[in-house]
């Protein structure tokens, strides 16, 4: 595999004024293979936009150097620098009535003269980027007229003409919904492998960024940067631990991250399939948990079609039937509320505290 | 010339719209320069001596037979005045276009960002200087210095410039232009003040100046204004490919190896040199650097600055010499002056601007 970036001994931060100086992670040695996704995560304000702005060339390392084909990116002039280096931001552009046509164009910005002209060679580049990224029915409409998915790929486009060694990519999905925000991640991931660039992507999305990325980059509150593949950080612990300040816990199993609650009561769950899990889930949602040797019983029966479900509570004599999993949590409320009350655990009320995925 | 056809035949089936469009981009240029042809033409014909255009052209060449009277109109009064009609227009439209992308605010223009009015004071500051060390030296105010004017005209604006640059880090765009409006009426006060300290007569032309009109241009300031201007128009042009990444924000033209800062510098100076001269010697015109960028994003339905750069000096040119020229019509009773011409057009534009813009409807663009 062929390095294209090495960060070497680098050290991140900003000024603070009058000579202070606020480090966010010292000693940072590590490379960005040809051809690979790798996906920057880490808690906010852990300084992933530092980091980013480091390596994009807009801000100056405290120490060591980023090198970019061997060059450091630091003394590379400008121009020299959007030869090799492109970046697509999170911001909303205004262009007024450009059209993706033309906004893709101006990624051949940096190798036109000052009138600006392309050549035949421009046009086929900023055609197969416009491929590339899968916006070529976009191509001839108006950016104002475009998504914000729409108009984020046409970005990439942009990012893609350029003919960059590495496009780094700042929070992209942001203002994204799911399906968008996977479309862009799926994508992304494609143009690493086919084009072999090095596609670096800050994200929040830690999900996507789990099952999509190549490797990750895990930058923790106070460093330091820890780079592997996602299934190894989530192995050693690594990941749990660098969003252990968020008040999140990371359930390994699942993959997926949860309020930390103590569970105040528990249940039998006697049933399989989807609905079941769903269940579970919703138990948990309320602090319920499922266990095998509860006093209270619940039983999921399916009907012969297999869309419709009962739940039926049967706890000290008492039988319930409940038709939706929403009637069931009431159920069960009602329950706990009575049982567990004489134990006035103060509850840890989090449960406005809802993780977006 | 071989090589851009080839890439359009390349990408033809990718991108359609751009050849035609190109097309029609021509028959704009090329409509809205023979307009600027016609009410040229007109501007030298029409006034209170009205003459044929046989006498104009007649007059224009020194054709055998040109009535000298006709002539002497012509060529003493009314070319010169529709010369500066024309680079005026086209010198407020063009830096117009440049502020307006600049500071990414669709309301910028020299007189809504102060500078106009910066010039306005600096060139009272000349005038009552001069008035209050010497008046025997500049016995008129059309014969004053042309470079101390100018130069007053100048250092005005680059003040307020300044200013409003550093301002506009702080405060949004309709901040930002309310800033600029108040700037605007601090520079009338301050006027006020100081024409006080002139004697009435300075008073009054200062005062005809302050007006607004193409026909205090003569001439001798020719020499100044053209090559001052001609240089702001080139370097605006040149401008047209950072202009057209600055569309993008600033981060992202910096990311395609632009240096923001001097392009920034470059813009702004070549926006002095658009209107600083321009409003020495006319005044401060009001409304055409606003409305004009406007109009030819709508006629050429664009926002490339490689094709507005030319749009705006030809279109600029025509709306400058049409209002100029409704101005000079034989009206019975009064002359009118241009500002208000201009405000008639402009003023239901910038509505129509403000209406259509989202981020301008709401005050927290």
């Amino acid at each position: 595999m062929k390095a294209i970036v090495q960060l070497d001994n680098l050290a991140i931060g900003y000024q603070l004024g009058k000579g202070q100086i606020k480090k966010i992670a010292t000693a940072i040695q590590t490379e960005l293979f040809a051809g690979e996704l790798v996906c920057l995560l880490g808690p906010n304000g852990a300084g992933k936009s530092t980091l980013i702005r480091t390596l994009s060339g807009m801000q100056k390392p405290l120490e060591g150097r980023v090198l970019l084909q061997g060059q450091s990116i630091h003394q590379l002039n400008p121009r020299q620098l959007a030869r090799q280096l492109s970046l697509v931001l999170t911001e909303r552009v205004q262009t007024g009535m450009l059209s993706a046509y033309e906004v893709v164009a101006l990624g051949r910005y940096p190798f036109t003269d000052w009138t600006g002209r392309l050549s035949a060679a421009d046009h086929t580049i900023i055609a197969q980027s416009i491929e590339m990224a899968g916006a070529t029915e976009l191509a001839s409409r108006v950016m104002t007229q475009l998504s914000d998915g729409e108009r984020q790929k046409v970005m990439v486009a942009r990012a893609l003409a350029q003919e960059p060694e590495i496009m780094i990519l700042d929070e992209v999905t942001a203002f994204l919904d799911l399906p968008r925000r996977v479309e862009i991640m799926q994508l992304l991931r494609e143009l690493a492998h086919r084009t072999g660039k090095v596609i670096l992507l800050s994200t929040h999305d830690m999900e996507l960024a789990l099952r999509h990325a190549d490797r990750l980059w895990l930058l923790p509150k106070g460093g330091p940067l820890a780079v592997g593949a996602p299934e190894d950080l989530v192995l050693n612990g690594l990941f749990a631990q660098a969003f252990v300040s968020e008040g999140v816990h990371f359930d390994v199993l699942s993959g997926a991250f949860h309020t930390p609650k103590s569970a105040q009561n528990a249940v039998q769950l006697i049933g399989e399939g989807t609905a079941w899990q769903w269940t579970k889930r919703a138990l948990e949602r309320i602090d319920v948990e499922v266990a095998p040797d509860a006093p209270c019983r619940i039983e999921l029966l399916a009907d012969a079609g297999g869309s419709t479900w009962q739940w039926v509570v049967a706890e000290e004599g008492n039988r319930r039937v409940c038709h939706s999993i929403y009637e069931l949590l009431q159920v069960v409320q009602a329950i706990s509320n009575d049982t567990v009350l004489e134990m006035s655990n103060p509850k840890n009320e989090q449960d406005t505290h809802t993780w977006d995925h | 010339m071989l090589k851009t056809h080839t890439a359009t035949l390349e990408t033809a089936s990718l991108v359609s719209p751009s050849e035609t469009r190109r097309a029609w981009h021509w028959l704009f240029f090329i409509l809205v320069f023979a307009g600027g042809v016609f009410f040229f033409l007109l501007e030298l014909g029409i006034g209170s001596i009205s003459i044929p255009l046989s006498g104009v052209v007649a007059a224009l060449f020194d054709l055998e037979g040109a009535d000298p009277t006709w002539k002497k109109i012509i060529v003493e009064l009314r070319l010169p005045r529709a010369i500066a009609a024309a680079i005026g227009g086209a010198a407020l439209g063009t830096s117009g276009l440049q502020l307006q992308t600049l500071f990414r605010n669709p309301l910028a223009d020299p007189w809504a960002l102060g500078l106009t009015a910066g010039s306005q004071f600096g060139v009272a500051l000349v005038v009552t200087t001069a008035s209050v060390v010497g008046s025997s030296v500049l016995e008129q105010f059309s014969f004053l210095s042309n470079l101390g004017i100018v130069a007053g005209s100048s250092l005005g604006c680059i003040l307020v410039l300044a200013l409003m640059v550093w301002v506009s880090r702080y405060v949004s765009t309709i901040t930002l232009l309310i800033f600029g409006l108040m700037l605007g009426y601090f520079a009338q006060g301050l006027i006020s003040v100081i024409l006080h300290f002139t004697n009435q007569t300075q008073g009054k032309i200062f005062s005809g100046w302050n007006d607004g009109n193409f026909a205090g241009v003569y001439w001798e300031h020719f020499p100044i204004l053209i090559p001052l201007t001609l240089l702001g128009l080139v370097s605006a042009w040149i401008l047209a490919k950072p202009l057209n990444a600055l569309l993008l924000g600033e981060n992202y033209a910096r990311s395609l190896g632009m240096s923001i800062k001097s392009a920034r510098i470059a813009a702004l100076s070549s926006a002095v040199l658009l209107s600083a001269p321009l409003t020495a010697y006319c005044g401060p015109i009001l409304f055409l650097g606003l409305v004009v960028p406007h109009l030819a994003r709508g006629l050429f339905s664009t926002s490339d600055h490689k094709v507005l750069m030319p749009s705006v000096m030809l279109l600029g040119a025509l709306i400058a010499l049409a209002a100029d020229l409704v101005v000079h019509l034989p009206w019975e009773r009064h002359f009118l002056h241009l500002n208000a011409v201009n405000a008639v057009i402009g003023a239901p534009v910038v509505m129509w601007v403000i209406l259509r813009n989202k981020h301008m409807r709401s005050f927290d663009a």
